[in-house]
């Protein structure tokens, strides 16, 4: 039986080989076949989860909840030094220099991304703005939303602080951050499904000796990880509450 | 911080749920929330402080060992009404999701206001404690508030 990886369609694209390359070392280490299934939609990822198609899948935090509360899968391990943490981010030649200086009828760039679109509303509560009076334009990168600011389309957006600390100099540059989230316990998870469930033990020894390997050295390294760390389920469920807290 | 800050300083008696009672410095001022930070705190089924993050280790004032262990109630500012914990714990007591705006006092008499939300923990279908978890206020809901819990004291 062929099994089924994906990830989380948040990831920066320079980062796409290396999952190719994750997923053949995975299949050494499993000695079964695992298809990549990649993903331009959030929307569209989630309803392939629910039916089940997925097996395996590098997940963005907001996505946890259901896949672990209603769908029995199960973290395996966290990247280390990965927390999920969100930028909002003006031009840098705006007067405006924090969000309480934003006012209502702004507009913002943001993504798809649920994490980073939740947690950039949060921040903006702060200022009395909310869905009902800012207006949103959706770009399908960060790199997109960074030229929405520059060019004027935007007044401030919504970034993946590491998508924006990947940004170019030249790019980041001619912005600024008006402020950026400290939470540090959301991250990204490596969860499995329950068909996967009997390689659970074998896959978690193996992704956490990564590090030690110079081959594993190599795959973690075309992915953008310094490595995995143990996540237990209470953790987990922590970071689910957390997340509950946030979200509507 | 808020343009009415006095930075008086009194001595006032608080009397708590469960009968017992302190007698606590309080400071007519504010510190204002840190940028960014979410505040989270967890509890047992009684309110008895299991976790604090960082951020509020240093926003409440004491350190991480005088939290774990003690009542939330240790951060009970007397300008909060008793109605507004009443509703906190009937709201979560049913499963459900409490948020509110909560004026906070920390351990040298200031105080600073956040944007809570409460959930209950649930593992296996148990109920094993709370979670809540802090954000920045808006001047305007701070003002609000203010005068609503004037009115219910
Ligand atoms: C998870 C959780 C977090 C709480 N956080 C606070 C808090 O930050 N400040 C506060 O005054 N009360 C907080 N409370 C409510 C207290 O338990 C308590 O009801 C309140 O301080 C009033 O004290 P009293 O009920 O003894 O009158 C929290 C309760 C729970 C369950």
């Amino acid at each position: 039986m062929t099994l089924n990886l994906s990830v989380s369609p948040d990831f920066p694209p320079t980062h796409l080989s290396g999952w190719f390359i994750f997923n053949t070392w995975l299949q050494r280490q499993l000695d079964t076949g695992v298809h990549l299934e990649l993903y331009d939609s959030f929307d569209a990822q989630r309803e392939d989860i629910r039916n089940g198609k997925i097996d395996l899948i590098y997940a963005n935090p907001y996505d946890a909840s259901m896949l672990v509360r209603e769908l029995g899968f199960k973290v395996l391990v966290r990247p280390r030094n990965r927390a999920d943490e969100t930028v909002i981010a003006a031009r840098a030649d705006d007067p405006r220099n924090c969000v309480e200086d934003l006012e209502p009828g702004v507009k913002i760039a943001t993504t798809a991304d649920p994490d980073v679109h939740t947690m950039g509303m949060i921040m903006l509560e702060s200022a009395d703005l909310d869905k009902d009076n800012v207006s949103f334009q959706e770009y399908d990168s960060y790199v997109l939303v960074a030229k929405a600011l520059l060019n004027g389309q935007a007044d401030a957006g919504f970034f993946l602080k590491a998508g924006y600390d990947e940004l170019s100099e030249l790019v980041r540059n001619k912005t600024k951050s008006l402020v950026s989230s400290q939470i540090s316990v959301v991250h990204h998870t490596l969860v499995i499904g329950p068909r996967m469930q009997e390689h659970a033990e074998l896959l978690r020894e193996r992704l956490l000796g990564m590090e030690e390997d110079p081959k594993g050295r190599e795959v973690l390294k075309s992915m953008g990880l310094d490595g995995w760390d143990v996540m237990d389920e209470e953790e987990t469920e922590f970071m689910i509450d957390l997340i509950d807290t946030l979200i509507e | 911080m808020s343009e009415h800050d006095t930075g008086s300083v009194e001595e006032v008696l608080i009397k708590y749920y469960d009968g017992t009672e302190r007698l606590a410095k309080v400071v007519d001022r504010e510190v204002p929330y840190p940028d960014g930070k979410l505040i989270v705190s967890r509890t047992d089924p009684k309110g008895i402080i299991t976790h604090a993050n960082r951020a509020f280790v240093e926003m409440s004032g004491y350190t991480r060992e005088e939290l774990l262990g003690v009542n939330h109630y240790i951060l009970r500012h007397p300008d909060m009404p008793a109605v507004a914990f009443k509703d906190l714990w009937d709201t979560v007591a049913q499963g459900k999701k409490w948020q509110g705006y909560v004026k906070n006092l920390r351990k040298d008499g200031s105080y600073y206001w956040v944007k809570a939300t409460v959930i209950p923990n649930i593992r296996n279908g148990e109920l094993v404690g709370y979670t809540s978890v802090r954000r920045k206020p808006s001047r305007s809901k701070i003002k609000e508030s203010e005068a609503l819990y004037a009115t219910l004291r």
